[in-house]
């Protein structure tokens, strides 16, 4: 993990949802989707993604159930729920948004008079 | 909502599996990075290890999970309650003294408070009882308290649009016959509105009629479900039937349903067995009863409803400036007539209210007590946990959820004591009220009802809340470093805490001084009042009585005057003294038996007090002119050893023939003529047509009026002279009272068939009798005090326990630079002395304000009386002393050695 870089606030729970918007997984899978769609770059402690996963149940954004890993380990594996999917949808937008926005006032040329 | 609470339920129980869950997932998260780390190449230990410490603070982790499952408040305290019972689980030992110490506090309280509850809170149980009021009426200038009221006034108070009724109310006794015995019935006169005031329906029958204005004695009687079911077996054709009362026939119109108490100031007066209903006017009472002639005792009232009694006392204030005018010859102005309005209930319950108070103020002081050694309780565990709760602020929990954690676990405690408490005051009930002196009022309605639940569960609320706020606030103030630093050793924080737990104990010590001294001061009053000089001799004496009947109809009253009574008095006492066993045999009227209280306040007809005017002096202004008498038969004196001082008693010769005698006793010879030879001087009832009396002797005091009062002025006159209707017959002889009882019954009874005996009591009983609700209070007071120290005496023990548990290892450094074991000691005693000298000095103070304010129910002694103050300082620096003793043993037994290597 060589280019790291520090979570905005809020962000975790909308990378959570995206991650597992792929496939069920698995608390460490989660830690290890997010390393590889992130190209490695975001860091994340990874005691810190239980509090938020267990968030994200509570809210009924994610649903888990009990089975076995692929190394045959037995593991919690968490999956979007419907509730879940319509709210990474919101938010990716939300994102989208924020971030053109952002980017569009960092690119604005001081106006000389 | 339903599929809410059962989330709830299911949260609460199941808790335990979320926790293993989250337990599990974090485990296997570790295992599943060691695997990879594993495959890096490194060793499964080492793997395992790194991926712990890549994993970071772990129970942070599993704290801040938990607080994201639980979302909501209800789950924190679900959560705190669950962990609090874990915390008490561990300790079982500490929770049992805890529980046990506030489930006495509070399972003694709440039994006060539903006392106070039923007798002072609850509203008398007739509807709308707040309208209900008592009529006093008072001739302040002439020093007269309640004089009763005249039928004419009744009908003025009646018509003034002030009240939905008014009732006299007329208490008498009666003897009913018919039955298998002749039996003496409580009797009350009232108005035929009686009912309707109180709004009482009856069980059987309909009563009287409200509006009846008939003249005369209704020929109508309601009698109480009691009777109805000792006299007449319960006869559901009851309302066919008649009674005869003193020779005169009634019929049975309908029966009060069981519970219904009349509403009155004495156990006689409630228990009310027959009602007979009269306009107050007619024959056999005046036809037209004059203005004057306060001859109805009492009088109870309905207010118009939406009046308030400030009110209508305002409009009765006017009524009676007119009728003042109008009738001024009636109504001389120095007696400053006045009629006031008081709450029914405070007719009823008014002289109990001080004594209950008490009680209520000593058993709060109990619970308080209670509390504050729960307090030190906890904060002496607190000093023990004050590491956990560093290492849970230190992993991040939150300030305020260590306080509410500690709140709720006192919380958890004082709610175990609350229900441990009601527990054991339901099952110890029926014991308790056995307890409760017979004459209190509205004892049958005594119960554990709903307010009394919510006062245990407000007292155990507050009660928690008090002894765990100490131990709360402390762990706010919570010094991490420093608290860290102190590796797992117990005192963490100990000056701060050690303070608090000392201003604990000197709080306690405070307050059971109070109440030690208020015991203490009971106590001594009532010691002083058993071990009264009498005045007379009480031992070996019996009383007995009986009721002659007094016919509505005069001319077939056997008994009408004192010349027709008198030769069955003599019968009576000449076949008495024959009894075996039966040494000596007098018979006066039921207000000569000494301090019999039964029938005090009652204001009975022809009994009790007597207005008089001296010769020579009509006009008295400096004292009051009403004086106890009582009629005596000759032998009476002596019987009970009362002592003649000058003249002479009474002898067979006066009779209704020769001129009125009477014997006065020494205090009234010298409140009416002081210095003077009181003999032949002469006096008369304040009545038209009164004869003169002479006195012709002068006894020593005694005290068979009051207990408390040795010289209230006295007058005897002579049984033979004045015939009256309620007859005392005191033996005295080596007497088994029941045996006696019948044996008198059969020489009354074969003298006159008709007549009821009753009552039979030995004059020791009597004297006792007179003391009970005196006894009871201090008893309870007593008691709550013995509680009270006890608890302090713990309190004093564990702190200095704890105190030299803490300071081990200098006391071991003492010994080993060369202390002598009592130097030892009088170190660790003179801290407890110090705390109890401290506690007693706050203790003492406090002790005066109150003792100030019970000084009317003290006999003898002054509030300040420096004996009980000073025996109880004694007492409570002995036990503190006692409490000190052991701790300071095992200090004195500390093994240097071992307490160097101690830690």
């Amino acid at each position: 993990m060589d280019y790291e870089a520090e979570l905005l606030p809020g962000t975790l729970d909308l990378l959570i949802l995206k991650a597992v918007s792929i496939g069920p997984l698995h608390g460490y899978g989660v830690l290890l989707r997010i390393g590889q769609i992130s190209g490695r770059a975001l860091l994340i402690q990874q005691g810190a993604l239980y509090p938020a996963l267990f968030r994200l149940v509570r809210q009924g954004l994610l649903k888990t159930s009990w089975d076995k890993s692929e190394n045959n380990r037995r593991a919690k594996f968490y999956e979007l729920t419907s509730k879940g999917r319509k709210r990474l949808r919101e938010e990716t937008e939300g994102w989208n948004r924020l971030v053109a926005a952002i980017a569009s006032a960092l690119a604005a040329q001081p106006q000389e008079t | 909502m339903t599929a809410y609470f059962r989330s709830l339920v299911a949260r609460f129980f199941h808790r335990s599996r979320t926790e293993n869950d989250l337990e599990e997932e974090l485990r296997s998260h570790i295992q599943l990075r060691a695997d990879d780390l594993e495959r890096f190449g490194l060793g499964r230990a080492e793997a395992e290890r790194r991926a712990r410490i890549e994993f970071g603070g772990e129970a942070r982790f599993k704290e801040e999970c938990r607080d994201a499952i639980a979302g909501d408040l209800i789950d924190v305290l679900f959560q705190d309650l669950r962990f609090g019972l874990r915390m008490l689980r561990k300790s079982p030992g500490f929770a049992a003294v805890a529980i046990l110490t506030i489930a006495l506090g509070i399972g003694a309280t709440t039994a006060i408070f539903s006392v106070v509850d039923a007798t002072l809170l609850e509203p008398l149980p007739y509807p709308q009882a707040e309208q209900l009021v008592s009529i006093q009426d008072n001739f302040p200038g002439a020093g007269a308290q309640d004089v009763g009221l005249s039928e004419p006034e009744w009908q003025d108070l009646q018509c003034s649009g002030i009240f939905e009724y008014v009732s006299p109310t007329w208490f008498d006794e009666n003897n009913l016959t018919g039955s298998s015995q002749p039996a003496r019935v409580r009797l009350l006169i009232v108005a035929p509105n009686y009912f309707a005031l109180l709004g009482v329906q009856p069980q059987l029958g309909r009563g009287f009629d409200p509006h009846d204005h008939s003249p005369g004695l209704i020929p109508e009687v309601v009698i109480s479900d009691g009777l109805w079911k000792r006299a007449f077996g319960s006869d559901p054709n009851i309302l066919s039937k008649s009674v005869r009362m003193d020779t005169d026939l009634y019929r049975i119109v309908a029966v009060m349903p069981a519970g219904f108490d009349a509403p009155g100031r004495t156990a006689e007066e409630r228990n009310i067995e027959v009602w007979a209903a009269t306009s107050f006017y007619g024959t056999p009472l005046s036809d037209h009863p004059p203005r004057n002639r306060r001859n109805l005792p009492t009088a109870i009232a309905r207010l118009k409803s939406g009046l308030t009694i400030a009110a209508a006392q305002t409009q009765v204030d006017a009524l009676v400036a007119s009728l003042q005018k109008q009738f001024a010859a009636d109504y001389p102005l120095q007696n400053a007539w006045t009629v006031r309005l008081l709450p029914l209930k405070e007719r009823v319950v008014g002289n109990v209210r001080q004594s209950l108070v008490l009680l209520l103020g000593a058993v709060g002081l109990v619970l308080l007590i209670a509390c504050v050694n729960v307090a030190n309780l906890l904060l002496a565990r607190a000093s023990t946990r004050g590491h956990e709760m560093a290492i849970r602020r230190a992993l991040g929990a939150a300030q305020g959820r260590l306080t509410r954690q500690l709140l709720t676990e006192s919380l958890l405690l004082s709610l175990f004591g609350g229900i441990a408490g009601l527990a054991i005051l339901l099952s110890l009930k029926d014991f308790l009220l056995q307890l409760v002196p017979e004459n209190l009022p509205r004892l049958n309605e005594i119960s554990i009802s709903w307010s009394v639940l919510l006062f245990a569960v407000i007292a155990s609320i507050v009660s928690g809340v008090l002894f765990g706020l100490a131990p709360a606030l402390q762990a706010c103030r919570l010094d991490l470093n420093h608290a860290l630093k102190q590796e797992g050793r117990v005192s963490t924080g100990s000056g701060e805490r050690a303070r608090t737990r000392r201003g604990l104990v000197i709080t306690e010590f405070a307050l059971s001084l109070v109440l030690m001294t208020a015991a203490g001061l009971l106590l001594h009053s009532f010691w002083d009042l058993v071990n009264v000089q009498l005045g007379f001799n009480p031992e070996k004496v019996v009383s007995i009585r009986t009721r002659l009947p007094s016919p509505n109809d005069p001319s077939v009253d056997k008994y009408a005057t004192a010349s027709q009574e008198a030769p069955f008095v003599r019968e009576l006492i000449r076949r008495c003294a024959m009894l075996s066993g039966v040494e000596e045999v007098a018979i006066g009227d039921t207000a000569s038996i000494p301090l019999d209280e039964s029938l005090r306040d009652l204001k009975l007809i022809s009994e009790g007090q007597f207005l008089l005017t001296v010769e020579g002096r009509e006009v008295q202004s400096d004292h009051s002119m009403a004086v106890e008498r009582s009629s005596v038969s000759p032998g009476y004196f002596h019987l009970l050893g009362i002592q003649l001082l000058r003249g002479r008693l009474f002898n067979e010769l006066d009779t209704d023939n020769t001129p009125q005698v009477a014997v006065i006793n020494q205090a009234m010879a010298q409140t009416y003529w002081p210095n003077e030879d009181p003999l032949g001087k002469r006096f008369k009832a304040v009545k038209a047509g009164a004869p003169w009396i002479t006195v012709v002797g002068e006894i020593a005091n005694a005290r068979t009026q009051s207990l408390a009062q040795a010289d209230l002025p006295q007058i005897y006159l002579n049984l033979y002279q004045t015939g009256v209707q309620r007859l005392a017959i005191l033996l005295r002889g080596h007497l088994h009272t029941a045996a006696i009882a019948d044996e008198v019954r059969e020489q009354v009874q074969s003298l006159d068939p008709t007549l009821p005996v009753y009552g039979a009591q030995t004059l020791n009983e009597t004297v006792s009798a007179s003391l009970s609700q005196r006894r009871f209070s201090m008893e309870m007071v007593g008691l709550f005090a013995l509680t009270a120290l006890l608890l302090a005496g713990l309190g004093i023990y564990g702190v200095i326990s704890y105190l030299v548990s803490e300071r081990t290892q200098e006391i071991g450094i003492r010994l080993a630079l060369g202390a002598s074991r009592s130097n030892i000691l009088s170190i660790v005693l003179r801290q407890g002395l110090g705390l109890a000298i401290a506690g007693a000095a706050a203790g003492l103070v406090c002790a005066l304000i109150v003792s100030h304010l019970m000084a009317s129910l003290l006999y003898g002694v002054r509030p300040t009386d420096p004996l009980t103050f000073a025996g109880v300082a004694f007492i409570f620096v002995s036990v503190a002393m006692l409490a000190c003793y052991f701790p300071a043993r095992r200090a004195m037994k500390v093994d240097p050695m071992v307490a160097l290597r101690y830690e």
